[in-house]
């Protein structure tokens, strides 16, 4: 007996599957396949080999820069963990507290920031750390402070650190939930138990709960990683194409940009951008597989 | 060691946090938008009282409403997230509802695939897709944007679908095709209804990225005609940048729509974030 043909199947997954192979896969796996190419001087596009990763890590022009976004990007990275996601946890803990009145309305407001636009919220800092408007510089005076106060978003030892704060105010509320949500679907009896044993609650939260939402963690981490190794807004709308002052900012997002559309003097180059990009994605690849193999599968192996 | 002035004082401790850290979170933005009301003397002078009758002053707005297309930026962004937002739904679903319900070779590989575009941040294809765009004569328009967010968009969708549709009982689709329903109909009339509340859960998450997106806007429609309020916005600050009335308005209108959504949609999102997408 022959079957029909499946015309359902193709007409419930062709829209989907077109539109999403010919505007995401195929020009991830192209763009990959142009880092191997160069255009010469009259257009002309050849087989370059690995001759673009060559210029990138080897000469100096190329190399400087290239290492200068990738460890400005691992310090994005670094701040993220060390400030966002440990308050993240401690917000998140806090609003699981059992009949904790106004947890809703807590969680909702600080959740707000996430939402809003990385152009936006950039330009309103910009604003408050400016020393024209000073209310910064006032509130430190408020405290006794003022002598601290600088144009932070100035300095070249400063700016990125002030940069990567402001993406933690914004997103903070990204592991807060999450790490929320985990935090709630742990059985009651479990944390009941361990407090008629009579554990302390900061003994029941790092010895149960915490053991409990690594799983949640590692997902928080990995999240944190693609994002920042993938951020360009908030550096291009504070500090423009050049993530001055003298590429103390740049990151690999506004690298890529400048690398792919040119800038002053330089000229955009569509290979080099590709080869840059490549590059992105290994860095993003090599965080993923790491997540994927050694931190899912001892975490897995950890809870049975 | 838990007596109950013990236990009274670490409570407030407890609210003593929260409600600082929330007005942690909101306060830039409070700030900005009472600030957008006032004449630029009192902007200076007193920054942080709210705006009184003598220094009450809408010339931020004016001047910004007169002197850049905001109406027009807003009306793009509406479109060039609206349309994607209705196709990921749609197809997003359709992917969904077909790779959970018929076996066919090669389910699980197109699972994957189609999965992948949720790790890979689609930004990093940039160079080919520009290409394609130029080679289709897109550039400029707002089809090119529609398209890459559709693409953007569907790998979540259809991850979280899936889920949903999958716990469709399967009492109610013998049912139905025992009765001689298509396919089709089984679909768009029975299973598409039952799964909406996870629609507008997922409807939200791709919302939010595309109407926020700098990037693609920047690359692929910098024209005058389809620039999004992204763009606006920052080439109207780049302009105007010592014109504090303005920036701060312009900044305000620009949140203004997040806001209005975010009172509406607030339970929504956060029970998804909460529940739904977290597994």
């Amino acid at each position: 007996m022959k079957r029909a043909f499946p015309w359902h199947l193709i007409f419930f997954l062709a829209p989907a599957v077109l539109i999403y192979t010919l505007f995401s896969a195929y020009p991830l796996f192209d763009t990959l396949r142009l880092s191997l190419f160069t255009d010469s001087p009259d257009g002309v596009r050849q087989f370059h080999g690995l001759g673009n990763f060559f210029t990138l890590l080897g000469d100096d022009n190329w190399s400087g820069p290239f290492w200068n976004a990738l460890w400005n990007n691992t310090k994005f990275f670094i701040i993220h963990m060390l400030v966002q996601n440990p308050i993240g946890l401690l917000l998140a803990a806090l609003l699981s507290l059992k009949d904790l009145r106004g947890a809703r309305a807590y969680r909702t407001l600080i959740f707000l920031p996430t939402l809003l636009s990385v152009v936006i919220i950039g330009f309103i800092w910009q604003l408050m750390l400016s020393p024209l408007w000073g209310v910064t510089e006032g509130f430190l005076d408020f405290f006794g402070l003022g002598f601290l106060f600088e144009a932070w978003l100035g300095r070249e030892s400063s700016a990125l650190i002030t940069l990567a704060l402001i993406s933690v105010w914004q997103f903070v509320g990204i592991p807060m939930m999450l790490i929320y949500a985990a935090l709630l679907s742990i059985p009651d009896d479990l944390i009941e138990a361990a407090h008629v044993d009579g554990a302390s609650p900061w003994r029941i939260f790092w010895r149960i709960r915490v053991p409990l939402i690594l799983p949640t963690l590692g997902l928080v981490t990995i999240l944190t990683f693609v994002g920042n190794f993938n951020a360009f807004e908030l550096i291009y709308a504070v500090k423009g194409a050049l993530a001055g002052p003298n590429f103390s900012t740049d990151i690999l997002g506004t690298f890529f940009y400048r690398t792919f559309f040119g800038y002053q003097s330089q000229i955009g180059s569509a290979t080099m951008g590709a080869t840059v990009a490549t590059m992105m994605f290994l860095v993003i690849l090599v965080g993923v597989m790491l997540y994927f193999f050694i931190v899912q599968r001892r975490l897995t192996r950890y809870q049975w | 060691m838990n007596g109950p002035s013990n236990r009274l004082s670490s409570k407030a401790l407890v609210h003593f946090t929260l409600l600082g850290y929330t007005l942690i979170a909101l306060f830039p933005i409070i700030l900005v938008i009472i600030n957008s009301f006032k004449s630029r003397r009192a902007i200076f002078t007193d920054p942080l009282a709210l705006p009184g009758p003598d220094s009450f002053s809408l010339a931020g707005y004016a001047k910004v409403l007169e002197e850049s297309n905001f109406l027009l930026f807003f009306g793009n962004s509406l479109l060039v997230t609206l349309v994607p937002l209705f196709l990921v739904m749609l197809f997003g679903a359709m992917a969904a509802w077909a790779l959970s319900e018929y076996r066919f070779r090669g389910n699980r590989l197109l699972a994957l695939f189609l999965a992948m575009g949720i790790m890979v941040p689609i930004r990093l294809g940039t160079v080919s897709i520009l290409e394609i765009m130029v080679g289709l004569n897109l550039v400029n328009t707002h089809l090119a944007l529609i398209l890459v967010y559709t693409a953007q968009g569907l790998p979540l969708a259809i991850l979280i679908l899936t889920e949903f549709v999958g716990q469709v009982p399967e009492e109610l689709k013998e049912a139905a095709r025992c009765e001689g329903v298509s396919e089709y109909r089984l679909f768009f009339q029975i299973i598409l209804p039952l799964i909406r509340p996870a629609v507008a859960t997922v409807a939200i998450f791709t919302m939010v990225p595309i109407w926020n997106d700098l990037w693609f806007p920047l690359i692929l429609a910098p024209g005058p005609s389809t620039q999004t309020i992204q763009l606006g916005v920052q080439q109207f600050i780049g302009q105007y940048a010592t014109d504090w009335n303005s920036v701060l308005s312009a900044l305000s209108l620009a949140v203004l729509p997040v806001l209005v959504l975010y009172a509406f949609l607030s339970q929504h999102l956060i029970r998804g974030l909460t529940s739904g997408a977290v597994k």
